[in-house]
């Protein structure tokens, strides 16, 4: 039987991608509903989606900043901004586990029954250099004459919109397959590449290449939902390491940056009573009691 | 934990609170609104 967890990936995904007359229209969805951004990785020139991705939203606000304070209006990004912090400072990275469809995507190709590898922890940090330079300094430093800048991420890396955006609109479009190029070749490479990866690692993309994730991983220690680890009560079974989809050794310590606050590891993987929650400091109702071993 | 670690959290969440309030009142829901109804081709790799 499915847990919450699972129900609400899939009640998420299909809110995020509702648009299902697109067959019919050929084009992506135009309502209202796409000015509010969604809170996790998917793409807004989907044929499906109804929401904005706050990635491709906040790159757009970098990318188009000088010609906006040129024409007098201060569009710096806030309403992106002031949103993913908002979230971020409620539930720190929480939208990873329960709400991104490219992340429930992962967690259901990483069930493909196959050996699992685990990746170099050095890995983990290329996701804060792909914030720092795709979504943000090169949107805003490499500019053309009128000063317009481009989506680097989005368009040079980002899987979620070569699989929901690229290959969709080409098969509903069928004249833009004469603008497929270079660029729309590497994207598929790395989308293939993420793709297979996600058979034999966990949450390749989220842990290594997200820069949503990275945003949402700074408010970890500082959110109101917080994650708790009871060192009395560990006896380093290494069990929530084991059940993670973020391989987060959570016997190390609580609200490391890649954890998604999916309570997988309290759920499913703690008898010991090591790992609970509070949220503002009051003492979760799940804690539970140590199991003594006799 | 104290109570008193958790002021870090408030403070963050009136900080971005008001810049979320700021952006709708600069009119960058418009923005969003305008850049979401587009297919940007560039931003998918197509071009």
């Amino acid at each position: 039987m499915l847990d919450i967890r699972r129900w609400i990936q899939i009640v998420s995904t299909v809110l995020s991608n509702a648009w299902l007359l697109f067959p019919f229209t050929k084009t992506i969805y135009q309502g209202k509903l796409k000015s509010v951004c969604v809170p996790g990785l998917n793409c807004y020139s989907c044929p499906a989606a109804v929401g904005s991705c706050p990635l491709g939203a906040m790159q757009t606000f970098f990318a188009n900043i000088r010609p906006s304070l040129g024409t007098g209006n201060f569009h710096l990004g806030l309403y992106v901004i002031g949103f993913l912090g908002l979230l971020g400072s409620l539930v720190g990275r929480m939208p990873c586990a329960w709400l991104c469809p490219f992340g429930f995507m992962q967690e259901l190709i990483h069930k493909i029954p196959s050996p699992k590898i685990e990746i170099p922890q050095i890995l983990t940090w290329l996701k804060y250099v792909m914030l720092v330079f795709l979504v943000i300094l090169l949107p805003l430093f490499v500019v053309d004459l009128f000063g317009y800048g481009d989506n680097w991420f989005c368009k040079y890396v980002c899987p979620a919109g070569t699989l929901q955006a690229g290959i969709p609109m080409i098969i509903l479009q069928p004249q833009l397959r004469g603008l497929l190029g270079t660029v729309f070749a590497f994207k598929l490479v790395i989308l293939a590449a993420l793709l297979v990866a996600m058979v034999f690692i966990r949450r390749p993309f989220c842990r290594t290449l997200c820069p949503l994730g990275a945003i949402y991983s700074f408010f970890n220690k500082a959110s109101v939902f917080r994650m708790v680890h009871h060192p009395d009560n560990c006896v380093l079974c290494k069990q929530c390491y084991r059940h993670c989809p973020m391989g987060v050794r959570f016997y190390q310590g609580a609200n490391q940056k890649d954890c998604i606050r999916c309570l997988q590891c309290l759920r499913k993987s703690c008898k010991f009573g090591a790992i609970s929650y509070e949220v503002a400091g009051a003492v979760p109702v799940e804690k539970k009691q140590p199991v003594k071993e006799s | 934990m104290e109570k008193s670690g958790f002021k870090k959290s408030y403070f963050l969440l009136i900080l971005f609170l008001l810049l979320l309030v700021l952006g709708i009142n600069l009119g960058e829901v418009e923005v969003v609104f305008e850049k979401g109804i587009t297919i940007c081709l560039s931003c998918i790799g197509i071009e």
